[in-house]
């Protein structure tokens, strides 16, 4: 049996959190959001929290876990060698309800830094007519910092993110630099336009939180500073190379228009 | 919809978890930065007494030579020290050196922090030696 502390929230009879305790038949096995499950399922069916995929790929369950910003579904309940566990919302967001917060600050700041390939060659984008060649070398340059789940959990552990609304934050950071190391794209002068400012590169004084805590070995921490050197050393970017494929290519004639979007784009919301 | 606020403010340089003693170097640094400022306004305020005469900055001097003065003092250097020599860290690895480059990951992942982790250890022990060494020169020489 595990003691499991939880903070509740309902905005709509709560004027600030409190805590509930439930006690859970923890086994090996169970991760800390397999016991969130039972507690929905069998004690309290008004507990909310976000999850979805139960396989660290989503990044929806991230949760302040006894003393640490972790995915629910990652953490082996038996792992935190206590039967004290503590869940908590993620810190430095707003909480909508019990342990789901607002994560749409981080999801601005993501869409800021502009993460996506800006091509050189714009017409090459909208009418491919060759192929783009990246060495495994160059490819590792950027692999690691793609693997980001956009959870949220840097951004709850690092330390300027504690004060500074508008820090960009680690996780858009590390996503500026992961596309500005893409030897397909072109688009660096518009993100360090983004980045290199006053809530921008700057605020980051390495405290390395964000590093210690994100679950995918993405390392903000490291691409930041990264960013940082090339800012002040200046770089020579890379540019991959255009080559003819095999096979040849023949263009469309005419490339049909896109759908309509099923969701709208909520421009201006925050 | 009613939300509530769960940024940490200034609770969050001070603790907010179970973190590598990084995160809580940058408080260090930040507490110690702001001290030294605050310092040399004070610094200037005092010497200033000057301007009034000499039996002005007589005054002022002997106000100023208490035991309790002299452990400020040492707690001013104290964090001078700390201030020069934590800076210098994370000047090197804010240009990007001690911290590893990018690659494929495999877990248990080694990240930035961890590989700057021996640099750190130094540049601790480093730092305790002067606070050593200027305490003895401060209260026992
Ligand atoms: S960088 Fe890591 S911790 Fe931050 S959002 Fe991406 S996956 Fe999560
Ligand atoms: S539920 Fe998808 S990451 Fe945990």
């Amino acid at each position: 049996m595990a003691n499991f502390r939880i903070q509740r929230y309902d905005p709509e009879k709560d004027s600030r959190p409190y805590f509930q305790t439930y006690e859970v038949p923890v086994e090996q096995g169970m991760s800390i959001l397999d016991c969130l499950f039972y507690i929905k399922e069998r004690l309290d069916a008004t507990l909310s929290f976000r999850a979805s995929c139960r396989m660290g790929i989503c990044g929806s369950c991230a949760m302040y876990i006894n003393g640490l910003p972790r995915l629910a579904c990652e953490t082996q309940a038996t792992s935190l060698a206590t039967d004290t566990i503590e869940v908590r919302p993620l810190p430095n967001y707003e909480i909508i309800k019990d342990l789901v917060v607002d994560l749409s600050p981080l999801f601005e700041k993501h869409q800021r830094v502009r993460p996506w390939i800006i091509p050189y060659e714009l017409e090459e984008l909208d009418r491919p007519t060759k192929e783009y060649v990246q060495s495994p070398a160059e490819l590792e340059k950027y692999l690691q910092f793609a693997y980001c789940l956009k959870c949220g959990l840097c951004l709850a552990a690092c330390p300027t993110m504690a004060t500074d609304n508008e820090f960009i934050g680690p996780q858009a950071l590390a996503q500026a630099f992961r596309y500005n190391s893409d030897t397909r794209d072109g688009g660096d002068a518009e993100r360090i336009a983004v980045v290199d400012t006053l809530h921008g590169l700057w605020r980051c004084h390495m405290a390395g939180a964000c590093a210690e805590v994100c679950p995918k070995g993405v390392d903000p921490a490291l691409a930041i500073q990264l960013m940082k050197r090339e800012a002040v050393f200046g770089k020579k970017k890379e540019r991959a190379r255009l080559v003819d494929p095999r096979c040849g290519v023949t263009p469309l004639p005419g490339i049909p228009k896109a759908p309509e979007p099923t969701v709208k784009r909520s421009e201006g919301k925050r | 919809m009613r939300r509530y606020n769960n940024r940490l403010g200034i609770r969050g340089w001070i603790y907010a978890g179970n973190y590598g003693l990084e995160r809580y170097l940058y408080f260090l640094h930040r507490i110690s930065g702001l001290g030294l400022i605050f310092y040399l306004l004070l610094h200037i305020g005092v010497t200033s007494a000057r301007i009034y005469g000499g039996a002005a900055w007589e005054q002022t001097m002997s106000l100023l030579s208490g035991p309790a003065f002299k452990l400020g003092e040492y707690v001013l250097m104290a964090g001078a020290i700390f201030h020069a020599a934590n800076g210098l860290r994370l000047i090197i690895t804010e240009l990007g050196m001690c911290i590893g480059t990018p690659g494929r990951q495999e877990y248990p992942y080694v990240s930035s922090v961890r590989k700057q982790r021996r640099l750190m250890i130094v540049v601790m022990i480093i730092i305790a030696v002067l606070l050593l060494i200027s305490g003895v020169d401060f209260f026992i020489l």
